[in-house]
């Protein structure tokens, strides 16, 4: 297994910050939209944007939910194994509100569409916008594409996109490894 | 670990810590599913799932069949009452015509000790014991240990004592299994005729006094007596038997620690505990019943799963 760095911690560090100013540019101040980490690995990049609109930009009151979509999948029983659950934690309302979806790798899309059912079940999203630190072209099974992208990178099936986050993992960096 | 290491729910005898363990966490995700304003989730839309009950339930039935609706499993519902068994067809003749119609998974409430574990061997679905006779009840045991965790932390290291009928409960054995192996203590309380012989052959003492039986623990589960499985009497009178054994708030408030009442239901007010403390805000009674369902969604979930 040999791998190789995609992003490092300060362009990581650099894509965040645009991605954060690109959230603004659209929401403004955020009175109407909330954020929205993907179970599991999408709530670590939804944390950190949060962090950054907080602290770097000042936007006050974001609100910001983790969803977990395992019950949602198109999936089950076709694995080995039991798909385990996560916690979804949405203390607010989305019935009318704009929607981000925040996950850190977009490939087949299938997690997408999980997610867009199962948000149905906390309201009626105004509308659902998606964004993601890495998005893998070429590799979708459905029509879903982002509305926000760190960077698009083109890695073939037999290849493994790893999003590696300090809070979780001892450092920021993303590698594309070979299986 | 991440599933069941069964392919049927037959009795928590078979289970082990760590499938207790992944049920409780399962449903803590599902207990949050059910209080969304959309209940349900698409998981099992391809199951079928056949509730087939040869005894009577209210709660049980209830709980599962609204279990399996909130997965969005199709049901099926059988009561022996209005069926063919009357005209004389065997369980396993009963369950194959079922199961030809592509059930998936059976529910099923047997008078029969045993009943479960016999139609596992003979058929091919996944079978959840909703109770056979004074057997087992593994779903209500989990949803009391479940329900014991939520409100005091966890399970282990917690005194538990079962009040009532144990020798015709299939609620307190299967909880005596269950307690145990998560690391509780467990007493049984309650007239010596309504005590099986050989219980303390599974780890449990045994206290025929309720005062010091509730001076000693954290938890007390108040069974109901089966008046229906008793053949013979085993107690002078109803009255006695309160007097003896019967919770009320007098009792409770004279202890020096403030303990938890549990009941699997059906309730028989002003036998085995009065209304004042069955409505009373040491009482998780509602709370298990909530709990049933997120516990047997989790069952029928991790269960679902392991069909191929």
């Amino acid at each position: 297994m040999n791998q190789k760095v995609l992003l490092t911690s300060k362009e990581i560090n650099i894509i965040l910050h645009r991605l954060a100013c690109q959230l603004i540019e659209t929401h403004l101040d955020f009175s109407n939209t909330v954020l929205i980490g993907l179970q599991p690995r999408g709530i670590f990049l939804a944390e950190r944007l949060t962090k950054i609109l907080r602290e770097d930009y000042k936007v006050k009151n974001i609100k910001l939910g983790f969803l977990d979509i395992t019950f949602y999948r198109d999936d089950f029983r076709r694995g080995e194994k039991t798909l385990q659950a996560n916690t979804t934690e949405i203390d607010f309302l989305v019935e009318d509100k704009n929607v981000v979806f925040i996950d850190d790798v977009l490939y087949t899309g299938r997690s997408i569409r999980a997610a867009l059912t199962a948000i149905q079940s906390f309201g009626r999203p105004s509308n659902i916008e998606l964004l993601t630190l890495i998005d893998r072209r070429f590799s979708r099974h459905l029509p879903i594409q982002p509305n926000y992208r760190g960077r698009q990178v083109d890695a073939i099936n037999e290849e493994k996109v790893k999003v590696m986050w300090k809070e979780n993992d001892g450092k920021d960096i993303v590698y594309l490894v070979n299986k | 670990m991440s599933e069941l290491s069964v392919n049927h729910l037959l009795g928590i005898k078979y289970l082990n810590k760590k499938d207790i363990e992944l049920i409780f966490e399962t449903a803590d995700h599902f207990k949050e599913v059910i209080n969304r304003s959309i209940k349900k989730v698409p998981t099992l839309r391809d199951t079928t799932i056949a509730n087939i009950f040869f005894e009577s339930s209210t709660r049980t039935k209830l709980s599962f069949e609204l279990a399996e609706k909130r997965l969005s499993a199709d049901v099926i519902n059988f009561s022996a009452s209005q069926s063919s068994v009357k005209k004389g067809e065997t369980l396993i003749d009963t369950v194959n015509n079922i199961l030809s119609m592509k059930v998936d998974m059976v529910v099923m409430r047997h008078p029969n000790p045993g009943a479960g574990i016999f139609l596992s061997k003979h058929v091919k679905a996944s079978i959840i014991n909703a109770g056979d006779g004074a057997h087992e009840h593994p779903t209500q045991a989990l949803l009391d240990s479940y329900s014991i965790r939520e409100r005091l932390g966890e399970v282990t290291g917690k005194n538990v004592v079962i009040v009532g009928d144990i020798l015709h409960s299939r609620v307190a054995l299967s909880n005596i299994f269950a307690l145990k192996k998560q690391g509780a203590q467990v007493k049984v309380c309650g007239p010596k005729t309504l005590i099986p012989k050989y219980i303390e052959s599974l780890g449990v003492s045994v206290e025929t006094n309720l005062k010091k039986a509730l001076e000693w623990c954290d938890v007390a589960n108040m069974l109901r007596v089966q008046n229906e499985r008793m053949d013979i009497s085993y107690f002078p009178s109803t009255r006695e038997y309160t007097q003896q054994f019967g919770v009320n708030k007098k009792l409770l408030d004279s202890l020096d620690k403030q303990i938890v009442i549990m009941h699997p239901g059906p309730i028989n007010r002003g036998v085995e505990i009065t209304s004042d403390v069955a409505d009373s805000n040491q009482s998780i009674i509602l709370e298990q019943v909530e709990n049933g369902v997120a516990i047997r969604m989790a069952v029928i979930y991790l269960l679902a799963s392991k069909i191929k």
